[in-house]
């Protein structure tokens, strides 16, 4: 699969210029955008296996022009974003002397994991206005409030709530890990950690000019369990009454057979 | 590798060395993963620890098990947290560990026929019911809120008392060994509250004739507690024996394991049914080094006495209880936390 993307990717870029010169596109209805993005994926399914730590997908591609290169700097920014779920925020503060849970914050969506990388610092290449509108910087996935707010501030709740992902490698930005060759190809490796869940990991990728989004490309990664590791999950959903019997019979023999091999050790 | 042969025949010389890096850093990786071959990803808690970690920790917890009697979960509880496992799955896996380890040493016990099954069987029997009624209780707490704090303030109370209780007493008994020589049996109070209550029962091994009642009151009473505190209730069981029912240490070891075994049987059970939250493999990884640990600990508590074996349960139950007490008073390294899902 990653061959022949790659086999369309370089016969397009070759081709594109020249087909741009010899024959001039006739008008459309939607006229296509001046510039646009092909990509793929070295993966688009992850399998979690016992011994699953972890893994590396790059995202590669080219920007296909049906113009010659515009002036000006041109920026690449990717994002994967994993499942979302509901979170609760919990504030602790001192009453009579210890530290009990005070104020809480309910998120109803965040994503168990976020990404970003681009091709040089965020801050500088993408205007504010369309981060808030394609919701590309970390802050940004964190989606609605579940309910009406019990505290005054729920600023500090957020951006506790991000400070924690990122300590746990969750939530990321990677500053400069697009590279970027003569304006036209591009490449990013995102590392997948290995404390995954299962679900569509959604790819995106935007090509920035001016701090302007020109273009973007969506593609979505499965992350899945496999083998054993779905087996068990499966059977711990639907059959949880004979998941805890086996749980407990396993319990059983263990206990049983460390006994049993204590008084073979004992007799010799 | 085939993006760089694609890239080569592009003329930007620099871009084939960025790329040709970011190769290298790739393979670097690969190597790196190759060295820690033993973290393993577990399916229902959807975390990634390592296997020997676990495997240690099960074997500290079981080693405790069969010295002193105790379940384990008051340790093994707050160990998986501060690994990483989830609180709702350290909880329920905990309870399935504590099958494991209880019941080889219940097999240990009994060939040693130190168990007394009638005194056993009244307890568990108290302990189902008060185990019911703890989770209820449990419920309506969680519906109020606050519930971790009841629950942190449950452990630093009763560890404190009855790790102050049976440290006072195993020193006093050990003064009085060295006193008088030869080490004379524990005064029970023969004559106490507990033996004037009617429906007696005959308990042979634990050398008592005492009413049911009291039996099954310390049963239900332990069942609640261990409910609400997410474990077998072991380490308030064994005083409880010794100082309210009057049993001979010899025997209380066996019979609280025996209780346990079946009562954190009956938790797991709950537990898988009601909130899929017992993980089979976290289990099995600390139940290989439980089970052995349980082992040891049994052969090692037949050869210590009985005065040292209470000192060193006493000294453990208030470390336990002395490092609860801190997460209380000190500052947390975080103010804020996260919960998973939506608390009403």
């Amino acid at each position: 699969m990653m061959l022949r993307a790659l086999a369309l990717l370089t016969a397009l870029m070759l081709a594109a210029p020249v087909a741009a010169q010899q024959f001039p596109t006739p008008p459309r209805v939607a006229a296509p955008p001046p510039e646009q993005i092909v990509a793929g994926l070295s993966r688009d399914d992850v399998d979690i296996t016992t011994s699953f730590d972890g893994s590396d997908i790059i995202i590669y591609g080219a920007i296909k022009r049906e113009v010659p290169i515009p002036p000006g700097p041109l920026d690449v920014i990717v994002t994967v974003e994993g499942p979302a779920g509901p979170i609760t925020v919990r504030h602790k503060e001192r009453r009579f002397g210890i530290w009990v849970n005070t104020g809480k914050v309910s998120v109803a969506s965040a994503p168990n994991f976020y990404v970003v990388a681009t091709t040089r610092p965020l801050a500088k290449i993408l205007d504010p206005a369309e981060d808030s509108r394609f919701r590309i910087s970390v802050p940004l996935a964190i989606r609605a409030f579940a309910g009406a707010a019990e505290v005054d501030d729920v600023v500090p709740y957020t951006e506790a709530l991000v400070r924690l992902r990122e300590a746990n490698d969750l939530y990321r930005l990677d500053d400069g890990a697009v590279l970027l060759a003569e304006q036209t190809l591009f490449r990013a490796d995102v590392r997948l950690p290995a404390n995954l869940i299962e679900g569509y990991y959604a790819t995106r990728i935007f090509l920035v000019r001016d701090g302007k989004v020109m273009n973007t490309f969506r593609a979505p990664i499965e992350v899945r369990k496999v083998g054993l590791e779905r087996w068990l999950y499966r059977l711990a959903l639907e059959q949880p009454f004979f998941y805890g019997i086996m749980s407990l019979a396993i319990a059983i023999a263990a206990g049983w057979g460390a006994s049993a091999a204590a008084r073979q050790l004992q007799r010799r | 590798m085939l993006i760089r042969a694609t890239v080569l025949r592009q003329p930007a010389a620099h871009a084939t060395d960025a790329f040709d890096a970011a190769l290298r850093r790739m393979q670097d990786q690969a190597g790196h993963k190759a060295g820690q071959n033993m973290q393993i990803y577990l399916p229902i808690a959807e975390v990634v620890v390592n296997g020997l970690t676990l495997v240690s920790l099960g074997g500290i917890v079981g080693l405790m098990s069969g010295l002193f009697g105790v379940g384990g979960g008051f340790l093994i509880t707050p160990l998986l947290f501060f690994i990483g496992i989830p609180p709702a799955i350290a909880v329920a896996t905990g309870a399935n560990q504590v099958v494991a380890s209880s019941f080889s040493g219940v097999l240990a016990h009994v060939k040693r026929k130190t168990v007394d099954f009638r005194m056993g069987w009244v307890l568990l029997a108290g302990g189902l019911v008060g185990s019911s009624f703890g989770v209820i209780l449990f419920n309506l707490l969680q519906r109020i809120g606050q519930v971790d704090l009841v629950v942190q303030l449950c452990y630093v109370v009763f560890l404190g008392l009855i790790g102050m209780m049976m440290f006072q007493e195993s020193l006093r008994a050990i003064r009085r060994a060295k006193r008088s020589g030869p080490v004379q049996p524990m005064r029970r109070n023969q004559h106490g509250w507990v033996h004037r209550w009617p429906l007696k029962v005959k308990f042979r091994a634990s050398g008592l004739y005492i009413s049911a009642i009291p039996v099954l009151m310390v049963g239900a009473a332990v069942g609640v507690l261990g409910a609400l505190m997410g474990v077998g209730g072991g380490f308030i069981m064994v005083p409880a024996m010794i100082y309210l029912l009057g049993m001979p240490t010899k025997v209380v070891i066996g019979t609280s394991l025996f209780q346990i075994t079946f009562l954190s049987a009956y938790t797991t059970l709950m537990h898988a049914v009601s909130s899929n939250t017992v993980d089979v493999m976290l289990a099995l990884l600390l139940i290989v080094g439980g089970v052995v640990g349980a082992q040891i600990g049994t052969s090692l508590g037949a050869k210590l006495r009985a005065e040292q074996l209470r000192i060193l349960l006493a000294l453990l139950v208030l470390a336990v209880c002395g490092k609860l007490a801190l997460d209380l008073f000190l500052r947390p390294e975080d103010l804020y936390s996260l919960t998973p899902g939506i608390i009403e």
